[in-house]
């Protein structure tokens, strides 16, 4: 492939929203009422929206007869790029919503500065998907304050969720070799840069919503290398299943 | 969970310059929650360009079971609509 750089580096971007949407689409028909059910499947629809736009790109760089939705549901496990962060199942709605927010104040301050890439393509669906990102935000840090300073028992799922979810945050700043190499072109952002805002944001709805910062210093990673947690297989399993069961097949 | 949640009347308002239409009711913790979930439930599909939410133990509804004295009285007062004016042919649209 001539522009393979390019290639993985759409596939990082759009990786952390198929994955994410997947987990939030587990989400239909059982959310824990009915408003926020749809409110975490509205997510997962925005989320494959933007998807899409980045594999069809994808796709075309590829240059060959392989199609958005080849990209989607027929890699291996090593194959996906996403961030372990996205994939961590949906322990419970405090886990839900912890890992969205996670994601989401990263996810915002990205598209803003890709926005500015020099890749046309790229900088116009930034540009689109802001909006939807900026209320997925909103949304997100809503239900954090909400639970935290909620109830006693809201409050003690919610720090649970954050610890749990914290060893994940670093890896959202490491840059593979195709973000070093589309950084120089000036196509892709560098996440490095990122990393002082984020947490400076995280921090402060965690304080408004009565929660503690944790501490721990110790971080996982390896998502954006294709190593991914022990929950991906489960979650390719039922996200493949139907292209794996019948091949091709379309509706 | 929404068990625990008031109630919460949803009004929409589909396009500028009309007013906001009653749409439907759902359950939410707080009025921040109320209108997100009014977002999510009744405009993803574009169908509103303002919501308002009114905690519905705010609204005092007249009673059904005095629905004689308060409508019925009306029914007979046809002459309350002001349709038995002659029009000059001059004046359109009324």
């Amino acid at each position: 492939m001539k522009n393979e750089n390019l290639y993985n580096y759409i596939l990082g971007i759009a990786d952390n929203s198929l994955i994410l949407g997947q987990r939030l689409g587990e989400l239909t028909g059982h959310g824990p009422s009915l408003e926020t059910d749809i409110a975490c499947t509205n997510i997962s629809l925005d989320l494959f929206g933007q998807v899409r736009s980045y594999f069809q790109y994808a796709a075309k760089i590829a240059g060959d007869d392989r199609t958005e939705d080849d990209i989607a549901m027929l890699r291996k496990e090593r194959d996906y790029k996403n961030v372990l962060l996205v994939e961590q199942p949906n322990t419970n709605f405090a886990y839900t919503m912890a890992r969205q927010f996670l994601f989401d104040v990263y996810h915002l301050a990205f598209l803003s500065e890709l926005q500015k890439s020099t890749d046309l393509t790229l900088s116009a669906i930034a540009n689109k998907c802001i909006k939807e990102v900026s209320y997925h935000e909103r949304f997100s840090s809503d239900w954090i304050k909400r639970l935290g300073d909620g109830t006693e028992e809201s409050k003690v799922k919610m720090q649970e969720a954050i610890d749990g979810l914290w060893t994940y945050t670093d890896e959202l700043f490491h840059q593979t070799e195709a973000d070093k190499a589309m950084v120089a072109e000036g196509i892709g952002v560098d996440v490095t840069k990122l990393k002082d805002a984020y947490y400076a944001r995280v921090n402060e709805i965690l304080e408004e919503a009565t929660l503690e910062i944790p501490e721990s210093k110790w971080f996982q990673k390896g998502g954006k290398e294709g190593i991914h947690t022990e929950h991906m297989g489960y979650l390719l399993a039922e996200l493949q299943y139907m292209q794996r069961a019948y091949p091709n097949m379309e509706w | 969970m929404s068990k625990n949640w008031p109630l919460w009347e949803i009004f929409v308002r589909s396009k500028n310059g009309l007013e906001h239409r009653h749409f439907g009711s759902l359950h939410a913790a707080d009025a921040e929650m109320a209108l997100e979930n009014a977002r999510d439930v009744y405009t993803r599909r574009n169908e509103g360009v303002s919501i308002w939410v009114v905690e519905s133990k705010n609204i005092t509804a007249s009673n059904p079971e005095h629905n004689g004295e308060m409508f019925e009285p009306a029914q007979d007062k046809v002459y309350r609509h002001p349709t038995f004016y002659d029009l000059p042919d001059e004046v359109k649209h009324m």
